[in-house]
């Protein structure tokens, strides 16, 4: 199809650089410089979707962010699937293929469109909430086919090959949007030394004077916003970004930016560059010259396409040499439109008629329309519209000043195939209403602006309902001089371009063109195109009681589409006030929330994902892990080894290989992830005291003690061995979980509490390569490789020593979590992975035997030691868990926990305790997390008594072992409770010790 | 090589000080020993925006005291031969040994791996009242990222302003770094020094490698 | 995303280098034994949420380590002041 529309010349298109895209399957032509709307319009393709409710063919009806209907599922390859892309703001590339996300199964020939015809009585307002609620269960199916068929876009089923990212960004000034206002703002800023970031959604900077024959500093508009450019990008601090959409203005000038870099070249990022980048920016002061946007007339049938906004008549035009039809009927209530009169007839082809809801129009481009011929009527809309896939003609009729009746019965039929409006401009208030900012209506312009702020912003232009270009770079400049002078900066001298300012006549506020019929009798007039809202959804909301704006818009829908009502909802608010009998600021708009336009997951996950979703933290052993065949568990960002299976091994033969050779010979445990925090000062014990439940006053230099610690509600909340390295020296660990938390919370309480107890704590959890040999052949492997006396009276159980192991600097301690002889060794990380391969050239003989996590935690079960975090939840202190022995009664200080531990809560009969679980078919495992009964037979809802902590096959004992919680557990022993499981088995548990293993803790003093 | 008395009063041990350096039949291996920068810079373009550089098996130790306690602020200055930053963010460097700030009372000294025993027991011998040593040498490394593109990496990297005007050479902040967290320090016109956790050394190093890539990546040995 | 100046850095820094730790000026009983269920049951679990001025703990925790108060207005998210563990507000609620 060749391109009927386009002009000969003309556009800031280069027609020496033809594109081919595809569009529905089909091919099309276009130039560098067009949207896909630019191309397809000049391709002479009028329909570019299917309504959501009604399924009627939809046309272009805007030339940017608002656009409700062209709304493209962009991508060549399934990987690079895109949806939702406005098409009046892709640029066109050679080889892009795109479809239209609305209609279903395409544009053209839409299988809705007969659904369609009996939609409108299927579908009326608040038609979810009515319909698809009842019954709830059947809401997945609803969904899916009104999804399919209202036409939301996919997702790529494969993965995106593109890269995203995201930059931290810091100026002085933050200008949004480059049209005349913003380039003056940044100008103003740049020439005076600030840092400046300048941002606008378009291609190029320049707004609306992109698409504009005005004339400025006696230069054209194009080559005057040529010359500014020119001299930002010579300031170094002055970030120029263009194809970025400022798309959240957040609390305390911070802002976000979606900056597309590659979606104008190829459908694929090329090699090496970024697709997509978001901009965290703080700003110091921020200038909103967002400008406005053009509200259509809304009137019977003006859904038909060939009926656009007037101003994007005169962009296709001038900017991309695109006139998108032959005959125009322009409908207008300001002065302003007629420019697009002018347009159309200077592109060659016919004005039928300039519509003017003003009785009494005059200004200078009235007067220019008039001289070229074109006939103007005045005090008349057209107030319908005939054709099905285009506009065939108008109806046109008389209306009274309030534009609120059709006067007479005098109609005249004109025939033409595009109808322009313009109901006037809406500041493009969103970004100000971001931190919280209601924006406030004003009669004079006949619109809605930034309310009182907060932030440290400012406005100017089109965004403060100035229209005139002398005073939108007045505007512009002032703003830049004040954020200077806020700065701090001394204010650069700029001038002001010489603009001819037109004469104009005051504009008419009209929302809603009446028809000779009632609004639900006439034919639909639409006001949310996306949604389908039409102004009689809009009455009949209001008639069933939704009087808030807030109500109106969800039982409507209004504004919910993926142009956020851009277009439509001011005139929805103001038919809402008509029908209210209220004025448009009591009434109130909603309020716009981030983001501005729809933004691509890939931008907002930037180089969060695959290998740098998560940080992924690794000891110093960590590459002999990976090729001794480890498989890894992840232990908060640790990745910490699970089991070490060999050839041929389920994970269950794994762990009892590895549980009997720790048992009966040696085992080895990388244990460098616990928390290590080494504590110095004369305080220390006495803080030691403090925050852990037991007493620490006596524990001698070269000792080491076990800890609880608790919250101040006495719930344990971590644990761990502390050693008294000297009398003011301590070594703190925790679990591998808690690091963070405990030395944050140590730091809370020294700081706020108690800063007068001298003492420090830091962080030597990465510093020290922890490993622990484990069994009773651990000593002799040791003793191979160190200097320490290892004599077995000489160095005791709970004592530590220093020297050296394999010549490398070590501390030992003689400590154990699997209840076997064990001896946990420290050394700087740096030495840890030689130190480990030295301990496996001696220990072959001993069949040393590394374990992971699951053979850690079978261990440790065994010995009924319990994991914080695993057999504590928040909800447990110390007696709950038979660890009363850990809780000192006498010491001076009312230590972290004491006081709540004593609350009535606590100290009452038949709380949850953590006992040992033993099933009466000692094959059976129990699922942790399984809840115990005493009657499995009970009706359901049954009582519960408690669940499952840990639970494990124990190779060493030959049976399964378990904790658990039971209510008044510890006074049970012997006793029966049930577990029903949801497959229908009930497991009967004895309840019994958690010790599993050599109760008389004999094999860790040998 | 064993515990050493920090010298204290007769017969007790106050705080346990040790010579954590092996001799030389102990192989010592940096964070990022498995990522073999080495080879990497053997076999690299030549040119590039960004330049990384490990500056790896330093001596490391955090300082904690009182800048209120004289003997703390003194000793420190005659063991190091550089007095303790105050000003905030601020770096002291000379030779061999720097002292970034950390916090009204921390400060991080680097210094050769070799020296660090040495310097602890000057400074335990030197100052009285309370005071902290912490070797943490094993616990983090320093990575050097130089190049006109390094401030490019550094904003996709973290949220600190490095505009020069806002980060002049000798600046020190602690900061999120790459979802980890990092000491970032300004080295000079064009380079940079992180201290980072040895546990995260290797997360760090693939996000500074995604991140550079777009400049073209330069390791140095 | 809030822009905090720490008192300790003695400049802004962005919000995700801090903890907030909830309601700054809460003191620990000086003699937890003492008090009544009810009254250690305040200080554990009952915190104020108002509308306006509110006095909050953050802690710098990628950065210098130290906890400091906020005066934060909970409605527009400014913040009024910061200042340090033992130090009083300036700016309170009126009332």
């Amino acid at each position: 199809m060749s391109q009927k529309n386009r002009l000969q010349s003309g556009g800031r298109i280069d027609r020496s650089k033809a594109m081919t895209f595809s569009y529905n399957g089909r091919q099309y032509k276009g130039y560098q410089g067009d949207t896909v709307a630019s191309a397809l319009l000049a391709n002479g393709v009028d329909i570019v979707g299917r309504s959501f409710k009604y399924s009627r063919p939809r046309g272009l009806v805007t030339a940017g962010a608002d656009e409700p209907n062209g709304i493209l599922q962009m991508g060549a390859t399934e990987a690079t699937q895109v949806p939702n892309v406005r098409a009046t703001q892709q640029e066109l590339f050679d080889g892009l293929v795109c479809s239209a996300t609305n209609g279903w199964p395409n544009a053209e020939s839409d299988m809705m469109s007969i659904l369609g015809k009996v939609g409108g009585k299927m579908m009326p307002p608040g038609f979810y909430y009515k319909t698809f609620m009842y019954p709830q269960s059947m809401w997945e199916t609803y969904e899916k086919v009104i999804r399919k068929a209202a036409g939301f876009g996919r997702s790529p089923l494969e993965n995106d090959p593109d890269e995203y990212d995201s930059v931290n960004q810091h100026c002085d000034l933050m200008v949004v949007g480059a049209g005349p206002a913003g380039l003056m703002a940044a100008l103003t800023a740049a020439r005076s030394g600030a840092r400046v970031i300048i941002a606008d959604e378009q291609n190029e900077f320049g707004g609306h004077l992109l698409s504009s024959r005005e004339r400025i500093g006696g230069k054209s508009a194009a080559d005057w916003v040529a010359s500014i450019v020119e001299e930002l990008a010579s300031f170094p601090d002055v970030l120029m970004l263009p194809r970025s959409t400022v798309n959240g203005y957040h609390d305390h000038n911070f802002l976000t930016i979606h900056e597309r870099r590659t979606d104008h070249i190829a459908d694929k990022a090329p090699s090496g560059q970024v697709r997509q980048r978001m901009h965290r920016v703080r700003a110091h002061w921020v200038v909103l010259a967002t400008g406005a946007q053009e509200r259509p007339l809304v009137f019977a049938h003006n859904d038909v396409p060939g009926c656009m906004v007037a101003s994007a008549v005169s962009t296709y035009i001038n900017r991309y040499g695109v006139v998108p039809g032959k005959q125009l009927v322009l409908m207008t209530t300001n002065d302003g439109a007629y420019q697009t009169a002018l347009d159309w007839a200077d592109a060659g082809r016919e004005v039928v008629a300039v519509v003017d809801t003003r009785a009494n129009p005059q200004g200078e481009l009235i007067e220019a329309v008039r001289k070229r011929g074109i006939k103007v009527i005045t005090g008349s809309a057209v107030i319908e519209v005939s054709g099905k896939k285009r506009v065939s003609g108008v109806t046109v009729a008389g209306i009274d000043a309030k534009g609120e009746k059709v006067t007479g019965k005098a109609h005249s039929l004109l025939s033409c195939d595009t109808v322009a409006s313009s109901g006037g401009w809406s500041p493009v208030v969103h970004l100000s209403c971001h931190a919280g900012s209601r924006p406030e209506w004003r009669d004079d312009i006949i619109g809605f602006v930034p309310g009182p702020t907060v932030q440290k912003q400012l406005i100017a232009g089109g965004i403060t309902g100035t229209y005139a270009l002398d005073k939108v770079l007045a505007e512009g400049a002032k703003a830049g001089q004040e954020a200077t002078k806020r700065l701090g900066l001394t204010v650069a001298d700029v001038q002001l371009p010489n603009v001819r300012n037109l004469r104009e006549g005051k504009p008419m506020a009209l929302f809603h063109v009446p028809h000779t019929k009632p609004t639900s009798r006439a034919p639909k007039q639409f006001v949310d195109y996306q949604n389908d809202v039409t102004a009689a959804g809009i009455e009949l909301a209001t008639r069933e009681g939704f009087e808030s704006i807030e109500h109106v818009k969800r039982y409507t829908a209004m504004g919910f589409g993926t142009d956020q009502g851009k277009l439509g909802n001011i005139n929805g608010m103001a038919i809402t006030a008509k029908v209210l009998g209220k004025t448009i600021p009591e009434t109130g708009t909603t309020v716009f929330r981030p983001n501005y336009t729809p933004i691509t997951f890939g931008a907002i996950a930037g180089r969060n994902c695959d290998e740098l979703f998560d940080p992924k933290r690794f000891s110093a052993m960590h590459k002999w892990h990976v090729e001794n065949g480890a498989k890894f568990e992840d232990v908060g960002q640790w990745k910490r080894p699970w089991y070490f299976p060999k050839a041929g091994e389920t994970m269950q033969q794994s762990l009892d290989r590895e549980c009997k050779a720790t048992r009966e010979s040696v085992g080895i445990l990388d244990a460098s992830t616990l928390g290590k925090i080494d504590i110095q000062g004369k305080d220390a014990r006495e803080f030691l005291s403090r925050v852990y439940t037991n007493a620490w006053a006596k524990l001698g230099v070269g000792k080491c003690r076990y800890g609880l610690m608790c919250k101040e509600d006495g719930m344990v909340f971590d644990d761990g061995v502390t050693s008294c390295l000297g009398e003011n020296h301590f070594l703190m660990t925790t679990t591998t979980g808690g690091a963070a938390g405990v030395l944050e919370w140590l730091e809370l309480y020294h700081q706020t509490e108690w800063p007068e107890l001298e003492v420090f704590f830091t962080s030597v959890t990465d510093h020290w390569a922890t490993m622990t040999i484990s069994g009773p052949n651990s000593r002799k492997l040791l003793a191979e490789l160190t200097d320490i006396d290892l004599d077995k009276d000489g160095f005791k159980f709970m004592d530590w020593r220093a020297g050296t192991v394999a010549g490398v600097p070590a501390r030992v301690f003689r400590i154990s979590f699997t209840g076997e002889l064990s001896f946990e060794i420290n050394v700087q990380a740096n030495y840890g992975l030689h130190v480990w391969e030295k301990l496996f050239e001696h220990g072959a003989k001993y069949n040393l035997t590394p374990y992971g996590t699951e053979t850690m935690h079978i261990l440790r079960a065994e010995k009924g030691f319990i994991i914080a975090g695993q057999d504590t939840d928040g909800s447990v202190h110390p007696f709950d868990l038979g660890m009363g022995w850990c809780v000192g009664n006498n010491k001076p200080f009312s230590y972290i926990g004491k006081r709540g531990m004593a609350r009535e809560d606590c100290v009452r009969p038949n709380r949850k305790q953590l006992v040992g679980l033993k099933t009466k078919d000692p094959k059976v495992v129990l699922p942790e997390g399984a809840q115990a009964v005493a009657d499995p037979k009970q009706a359901i809802p049954m009582d519960m008594l408690g669940h499952v902590t840990s639970s494990y096959w124990s190779a060493n004992l030959g049976h399964s072992i378990a904790m658990g919680f039971v209510k008044g557990g510890l006074e049970r022993m012997g006793e029966s409770v049930y577990y029903p499981l949801a497959d229908g088995r009930v497991i009967e548990a004895e309840i019994c010790s958690p010790i599993f293993l050599d109760p008389k803790g004999e094999r860790q003093n040998v | 090589m064993s515990e050493t008395l920090a010298p204290e009063k007769e017969g007790t041990v106050n705080v346990a000080v040790m010579n954590q350096v092996a001799g030389s039949g102990a192989r010592a291996e940096s964070p990022l020993h498995h990522a073999e920068l080495d080879k990497l810079a053997a076999r690299n373009p030549r040119t590039g925006g960004v330049m990384l550089r490990e500056l790896k098996l330093l001596g490391h130790l955090t300082l904690r005291g009182s800048q209120q306690n004289e003997s703390f602020m003194n000793g420190c200055a005659e063991v190091l031969g550089l007095a303790l930053p105050t000003q905030p963010l601020t770096s002291v460097e000379k030779g061999s040994v720097s002292i970034r700030w950390i916090s009204p009372d921390e400060w991080l000294v680097v210094l050769p791996a070799d020296q660090a025993y040495e310097v602890e027991q000057g400074l335990r011998a030197a100052i009285e009242g309370h005071f902290s040593v912490v070797n943490v040498s094993g616990g983090q490394t320093l990575l050097e990222l130089s190049g006109p593109n390094a401030r490019d990496v550094l904003k996709k990297s973290c949220p600190l302003d490095v505009h020069p005007s806002q980060f002049p050479v000798g600046k020190v902040a602690g900061t999120v770094f790459a979802k980890s967290t990092a000491v970032v320090r300004r080295s000079g016109e064009e380079s940079w020094e992180l201290v980072v956790r040895r546990s995260f050394a290797d997360y760090i190093w693939l996000w500074l490698q995604d991140a550079s890539r777009e400049y073209g990546l330069v390791i140095k040995s | 995303m809030l822009h905090i100046y720490c008192p300790h850095c003695r400049e802004h820094r962005e919000e995700e280098e801090f903890h907030v730790k909830g309601q700054a000026h809460i003191a620990r009983p000086l003699d937890p034994e003492s008090c009544t269920d009810k009254e250690w049951g305040e200080y554990l679990f009952f915190r104020k949420n108002p509308r306006g001025i509110h006095h909050e703990i953050w802690y710098h925790s990628t950065g210098c380590r130290k906890f400091f108060n906020v005066t934060r207005d909970t409605v527009s998210y400014e913040i009024k002041e910061v200042y340090k563990i033992g130090e009083q507000p300036q700016v309170v609620a009126k009332g």
